[in-house]
């Protein structure tokens, strides 16, 4: 039995990274007591997986990670057991069933909505959001991907699927899939570099507001749109 | 929602910002404008270290059961936020408010070795309390050292207001009474810690005095009070099984040292080996019972959620319930998905028969501690192992199927010759010759791996060595020269692996150890000029600490090499610790002579821990 875990980042939880939000469900799991399957061997493992992984200091309302269980569970207990041992923070916001052919958190993965805002004393002398509808009217949005080992020239304008500048920050909905992931930061790093400025490492405040995958027409669903309530 | 200390953005420029921000499962929360007493317990070291403490955890635990108080914890900001600190003038704070520890009305400062004395001065300094005892009023924390450590107080004594001097469990609650009723009526922060120092087990340094004798050694050491003690006895618990103990352990989010349920299952040790503290101040062993363990251990797997438990004691094979208990761990923790880590047991059919039970035989490997290399030196330590006893039980793991044997050593041990240091060579070969006759050919997964490790010895106090002279650097490193030549002498050098420490830290631990008042001023210096985290190798300043004792005036020499004669006053005897110094001096005498005492099982040597009351001392002999 394959179950979907949503849950949210929020206060000092965010500068908990994703290895260790891995070790916390794990413990978290046991102490709810909830019949997770194991691998077999000298040190067993649970049976787990996330969806996307979160960088250091991001919150989220969107997060996702997949559990396969030895026995069914209602649903609603899972995520009452799970709220109840939960650390300040972190909220468990569904938990669904999944379809026995439901494809691994992980992989189905398609994009993800962000919520950026301008960090407290970071403000500069420019109104947040000025300008971005020309920015994103370009017809090409190139950046300079450097990793350790080389560079890469990506079109962001293609991994951007939507995008609203509201009154207290910018709504993003780009790809998130593994092949082609893109970082809200690199879309303010071009943003800023457009109106000629330059970021610094803690202007933005990012927020994931949703993991999204694919569903047969094409759509865009929140991950857990796939499961059910049982 | 708490709001905390740091800024996102100073969190988010250092390392491991989740050393800082409290909030762990089971961590405690309460209300700060209804507890009467605020204690901030500090383990004076990195987050992973401070929360591996098993100790913290009891205090932290009981503390927070009282109602009146709010026990939360601090660690030493690591390297770069201590630097950002002192630059942004934030002030320390602990973790589960994030308010500021100099607020408090209690700083709790545990010491549990040496090498973190000036780890305490970052911790005042940051937060903003005096230095030295006599600069603080009432606006400051009541700064109050506890473990191991303040068996001997004195090198760090101005620094501290009280020290707690025994096991935790016990004086704390009479202690806080006392101060709300101080507090209550008014009066000052003197009388209030005179009162303390007439509480069991409490000792209020800056009422006590020493004269020295021209040749530095100790004249005197007196209360300037009569009405304060003369001897302080330690606490301790009598019944372990009617105690404190943590249900619910602060699940930290980062990994940390000890990531596991840690559970205690007896204090103290019967063996009385003669290079040991531990096994002398925790004297009577106390163990505590089957019940009491099997509901902790479920209940704290239960609150944790971790995935994995340790017992915890000086010498688990001697817990006289030890096969019943594992026997239920391992129904237990099957149930559970947990694994079991075993602290170093005594390598016997029992114990490997437990190990192939919990561990990974190929992946996990044999522990001995020997600590010495030939039966002679091993007399003089009184360590009971001998080599018959080593070589049965490696043949029987041999058999088994282990291939991985560590050994621990000890350097410069009293009495010790070329040969004894040869000794641990000759030992490592003839496990490993032993490794080749047992197995045959083809049931060989590999070479047998042999690693012999090597620490030096540092004479503590309150053991028998309290009175041998301690090696120089130059010594500790001829020997370790010593053994590695001999290894490479051996016949199946090629299996053999050899370890040894850093000498220079050894010296100083040395001179700590059993260091008295005057060294106070050598670590303050030492700590003004930059030294901090002395115990991680990396940051060690040797230089420093030497320009520093030199510039007080002090002989390293008068500290570690000196020969005590049996009638020198030691900084530390003012303490009771249960064992009298008759005793100790007996064992320093049999310790010459190479002659081995039986421990508590086998015969009471009359030590002086039977004044307790309880453990060993009185229960029936075979
Ligand atoms: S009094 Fe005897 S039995 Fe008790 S701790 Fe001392 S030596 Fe052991």
């Amino acid at each position: 039995m394959k179950y979907r875990i949503k849950f949210s980042k929020y206060g000092s939880i965010i500068f908990i990274g994703h290895l260790d939000m891995m070790r916390y469900f794990q413990k978290a799991i046991r102490r709810a007591e909830i019949p997770i399957a194991y691998s077999t061997g000298f040190s067993p493992h649970q049976i787990m997986s996330f969806a996307a992984p979160l960088g250091v200091g991001l919150y989220s309302n969107g997060e996702y990670l997949d559990i396969e269980l030895t026995q069914e569970v209602s649903t609603a207990d899972m995520k009452e057991a799970l709220n109840r041992t939960m650390a300040e923070g972190v909220e468990i916001l569904s938990v669904k069933a999944l379809p026995k052919n439901a494809e691994n958190a992980m992989a189905s993965v398609a994009a993800a909505g962000y919520f950026i805002q301008i960090r407290k004393g970071h403000e500069a002398d420019l109104v947040f959001g000025e300008g971005f509808d020309d920015f994103m009217a370009q017809s090409s949005i190139p950046y300079e991907k450097e990793t350790k080992k080389s560079r890469k020239l990506l079109d962001l304008k293609e991994g951007i699927y939507d995008y609203e500048v509201k009154e207290d920050g910018i709504y993003l909905l780009v790809n998130a899939s593994s092949s082609g992931n893109i970082k809200p930061g690199m879309i303010m790093e071009a943003y800023y570099a457009y109106l000629g400025r330059k970021p610094s490492e803690f202007d933005f405040v990012v927020t994931r507001e949703e993991t999204y995958t694919k569903n047969e027409d094409g759509q865009f669903i929140s991950l857990d749109e796939v499961g059910k309530d049982i | 929602m708490r709001k905390l200390a740091l800024t996102d953005e100073i969190l988010l420029k250092i390392d491991k910002p989740a050393r800082y921000i409290g909030g762990e499962v089971n961590s405690i929360m309460k209300d700060r404008e209804r507890v009467d007493i605020r204690f901030a317990m500090c383990f004076p070291d990195v987050y992973e270290i401070g929360m591996s403490h098993l100790g913290i955890q009891i205090i932290y635990d009981m503390l927070n059961k009282f109602e009146d108080v709010w026990c939360e914890r601090v660690y030493s900001p690591w390297m770069d936020l201590d630097e950002i600190m002192r630059k942004e003038q934030i002030p320390l704070f602990a973790l589960e408010s994030q308010d500021p520890v100099k607020d408090f009305d209690f700083l709790g400062i545990t010491l549990q070795y040496e090498m973190c004395y000036t780890n305490i001065l970052q911790v005042l300094d940051l937060s903003g309390i005096p230095f030295f005892a006599k600069e603080r009023t009432w606006e400051d924390a009541v700064v109050i050292g506890g473990g191991p450590c303040v068996y001997n107080p004195e090198p760090v004594a101005p620094f501290f207001d009280l020290f707690y001097i025994g096991e935790g469990e016990t004086m704390y609650r009479q202690l806080f009474d006392l101060y709300k009723t101080c507090r209550k009526t008014g009066k000052s922060r003197k009388e209030f810690l005179m009162e303390a120092g007439k509480l069991p087990g409490i000792y209020a340094p800056e009422f006590y005095e020493t004269t020295y004798h021209d040749d530095g050694t100790i004249a005197t050491f007196y209360p300037v009070i009569p009405e304060l003690p003369r001897k302080i006895m330690k606490e301790m618990v009598r019944d372990l099984s009617d105690t404190y103990y943590p249900e619910k352990p602060v699940v930290p989010f980062i990994r940390v040292t000890q990531d596991r349920v840690v559970l205690e299952i007896q204090r103290g040790c019967i063996r009385g080996c003669r290079f040991c503290q531990a096994g002398q101040l925790y004297r009577p062993v106390r163990e505590r019972s089957l019940e009491f363990l099997k509901e902790y251990a479920v209940k704290m797997l239960k609150a944790t959620g971790h995935e994995e438990i340790s017992l915890s004691s000086l010498s688990s094979s001697d817990f006289s319930k030890l096969p019943e208990f594992i026997d239920y761990l391992i129904e237990e923790c099957r149930k559970r998905h947990v694994n079991i880590s075993l602290p170093s047991l005594r390598i016997d059919a029992f114990s490997l028969d437990v190990m192939s039970k919990v561990q990974d035989v190929k992946k996990s490997s044999l522990t001995f501690a020997p600590e010495a290399g030939t039966q002679r030196m091993r007399n003089v330590i009184n360590k009971g192992l001998t080599e018959e006893v080593i070589l049965n039980g490696a043949k029987l793991a041999f058999e088994g199927g282990w291939n991985k044997v560590k050994l621990y050593f000890m350097l410069g041990l009293p009495t010790e010759t070329d040969e004894d240091a040869r000794g641990i060579a000759l030992l490592a070969n003839e496990i490993a010759k032993l490794y080749y006759e047992t197995v045959p050919k083809e049931k060989r997964n590999g070479k047998v791996q042999i690693t012999a490790s090597t620490s030096f010895f540092i004479p503590k106090p309150f053991t028998p060595f309290q009175w041998a002279p301690m090696c120089t650097r130059e010594q500790f490193l001829d020997k370790a020269h010593t053994v590695k030549t001999a290894v490479l002498e051996q016949l199946n050098k090629k299996s053999i692996k050899y370890n040894w420490h850093e000498a220079d830290a050894s010296v100083l631990e040395g001179i700590l150890a059993r260091g008295d008042r005057k060294i106070a001023d050598v670590i303050y210096m030492a700590y003004k000029k930059g030294c901090i985290y002395d115990a991680w190798g990396e940051y060690y300043k040797h230089d420093v600490w030497m320009e520093c004792f030199e510039a007080c005036g002090l002989s390293m020499d008068f500290y570690t090499t000196r020969e005590r004669s049996l009638d020198e006053i030691f900084p530390w005897d003012f303490i009771d610790c249960g064992v009298t110094k008759e005793f100790l001096k007996r064992e320093w005498q049999r310790a010459l002579r190479e002659e081995v005492t039986p421990n508590c099982k086998m015969a009471c040597q009359g030590c002086g821990a039977a004044r307790f009351g309880t453990g060993i001392c009185y229960e029936e002999r075979s």
